[in-house]
């Protein structure tokens, strides 16, 4: 039984000036165990298909089963199961961390659950501030409560929408360990991200989302050696030659061209020298996630996974 | 399951964390209504014959109290929680509607009471204080609390911003409250305001409640028990039914 299924999820906005679909047709399965990347741009729908998830918000069409309880039929057992951790920095002003973590534990009829608190408090640097308010703590201490909020219960399903998102490198880093640690001892992650290097560095397998529908559903490894397998990067100040127009990157003076092999570089500087372009720092690198990320989002190579 | 009474328990612990606005503060502005009207009405409000006007003001304030408090505490409850987000703690919980229910008009409940006693207790010095029927005191003033509180809960899910609910709070339950008997009889008045009167389902609450006192009211407390028992199972349907659908909580 899969960790998390999705059947057909579709989602229908109606607004003030007519309906807008936020996801079209959403089918895939998470296994047990499986660290899931689930990534697209602002407004891929990405976190409509979490909130459907988490029970926030309903599907239009299709269904949600996480474990085998779906997630409006069986939404108690569904709810059990999942530790979700909320996109938005939210927390509640009238509590201290510790109160704030106990409660939570008992919404879910967890009682007595010091020993589990402590141990989530040490491991995201929070030890020190089980007795501060909520309202005491920066940014970053308050997105590390909203992972242990989520974690109280011992879900076995961990769902992070963008938990790194405005955080510093440190807390990355403990958070990640932390979430890793979990991942080996059994417990099945879902990670939305916009830092595609974390993706990539966690992630065993990633569905892209574009627009509501899924366009790649495949293996890390495997997304990553589909993708054109090197990229040409260099800096330039000058006019980019007309050869290059709509298979260039460009962000501020640095370009970057895919390339599939060593012919296709010495065709890409001979265009430069052609052109008579000035260029430094000329750089051969392999494709990264975010190659294949752009590769997979540009509306030419759109192919849609069922 | 208890996870009901950790949500209520931490609804209780909300309002009592910040108990000088949410309890002490309604006392005070109930005293000052005794101090006021008690001594500029006294000689010109004529209640029971039994009853002096100091004496039936008290009661009166002590429900308006409770009224006005359970249906503060369960709606700024939620549209607080609404426009923080953090109901979303509460919406990730497997807990069910009944759950929600009980956690948000039981807590009310509390503050209505806590708040109703507090007002009696500052009270009770400047008038003397009978116990005609305690047991109606004690009916009246949880189904009443229950009711508003329930009655948040609805306002609390339907306002998304605080001028709606304040809209809610200022248009509906104050004049309601206010026009319930709270400072007079209803026997005093014209007789088309007696049959609106007979209209407003928070007059047989204060009717009722003040049975319990001096044991004389306007109206039999077994009219004012089954109109407030139906009006409460009324509201508590719509409450739950709202609950379960997630009206305006669950996208």
């Amino acid at each position: 039984m899969p960790a998390i299924s999705f059947q057909s999820v579709s989602k229908t906005y109606s607004t003030a000036r007519g309906s807008f679909q936020a996801l079209g047709g959403v089918s895939f399965d998470i296994e047990e165990g499986e660290f899931f990347g689930l990534l697209g741009p602002n407004g891929a729908g990405k976190t409509t298909l979490i909130s459907i998830l988490a029970g926030l918000v309903r599907a239009t069409s299709g269904s949600v089963a996480v474990r085998g309880h779906d997630v409006q039929k069986d939404y108690a057992q569904a709810r059990r199961q999942l530790g979700v951790v909320p996109q938005e920095l939210v927390f509640d002003p009238f509590f201290t961390v510790r109160e704030a973590l106990r409660i939570q534990s008992g919404y879910f009829g967890v009682k007595n659950n010091d020993a589990w608190i402590d141990e989530l408090l040490a491991n995201l640097g929070l030890a020190d501030k089980a007795g501060s308010n909520m309202r005491q703590l920066s940014g970053g201490m308050k997105r590390r409560v909203l992972v242990a909020q989520a974690l109280v219960h011992r879900p076995p399903v961990i769902v992070l929408d963008e938990p790194t998102a405005g955080v510093d490198v440190e807390l990355r880093q403990t958070l990640w360990q932390f979430i890793a640690r979990l991942n080996r001892q059994g417990h099945t992650v879902l990670l939305t991200t916009h830092y595609l290097e974390e993706a990539e560095a966690l992630c065993g397998r990633i569905a892209m989302l574009k627009a509501g529908r899924v366009v790649a559903l495949e293996r890390t490894s495997d997304l990553l050696q589909a993708a054109s397998s090197n990229v040409l990067r260099f800096k330039s100040d000058g006019a980019l030659p007309r050869e290059f127009e709509g298979k260039a990157r460009v962000t501020g003076r640095i370009v970057q061209l895919p390339a599939h092999d060593a012919l296709e570089i010495e065709q890409h500087l001979a265009v430069i020298r052609e052109a008579g372009l000035r260029v430094e720092d000329v750089e051969i690198r392999k494709a990264d996630l975010e190659d294949v990320f752009l590769d997979v989002m540009a509306a030419g190579r759109e192919k849609v996974v069922a | 399951m208890t996870g009901w009474r950790t949500l209520l328990y931490k609804e209780v612990l909300r309002f009592w964390k910040v108990s000088f606005q949410t309890v002490a503060a309604p006392v005070l502005t109930a005293l000052l209504y005794l101090l006021i009207f008690g001594h500029v009405l006294a000689e010109h409000v004529k209640v029971y014959d039994t009853v002096s006007y100091t004496a039936f003001l008290v009661p009166g304030l002590v429900m308006m109290s409770v009224l006005q408090n359970a249906f503060a505490n369960s709606s700024s409850s939620l549209i607080q929680s609404k426009i923080m987000g953090s109901l979303v703690f509460v919406l990730l919980t497997p807990l069910s509607h009944w759950s929600w229910f009980i956690a948000y008009v039981g807590s009310s409940v509390a503050r209505g009471l806590c708040v109703g006693l507090g007002v009696f207790l500052v009270t009770m010095w400047f008038t003397d204080v009978s116990f005609a029927a305690p047991l109606w005191i004690l009916v009246f003033a949880v189904l009443g609390a229950g009711m508003l509180g329930a009655l948040g809960l609805i306002a609390g899910l339907w306002a998304e911003k605080f001028d709606q609910m304040a809209a809610f709070q200022n248009f509906v339950i104050m004049p309601m409250t206010f026009l319930s008997g709270v400072f007079y009889s209803i026997h005093s008045l014209p007789q088309f305001w007696q049959r609106v009167s007979h209209l407003n389902p928070f007059f047989y609450m204060i009717d009722g409640f003040r049975y319990g006192f001096f044991g004389v009211s306007d109206v039999s407390p077994w009219l004012s028990l089954s109109i407030v028992g139906s009006a409460m199972l009324l509201v508590s349907a719509i409450a739950v039914h709202l609950l379960r659908i997630g009206y305006k909580i669950r996208g």
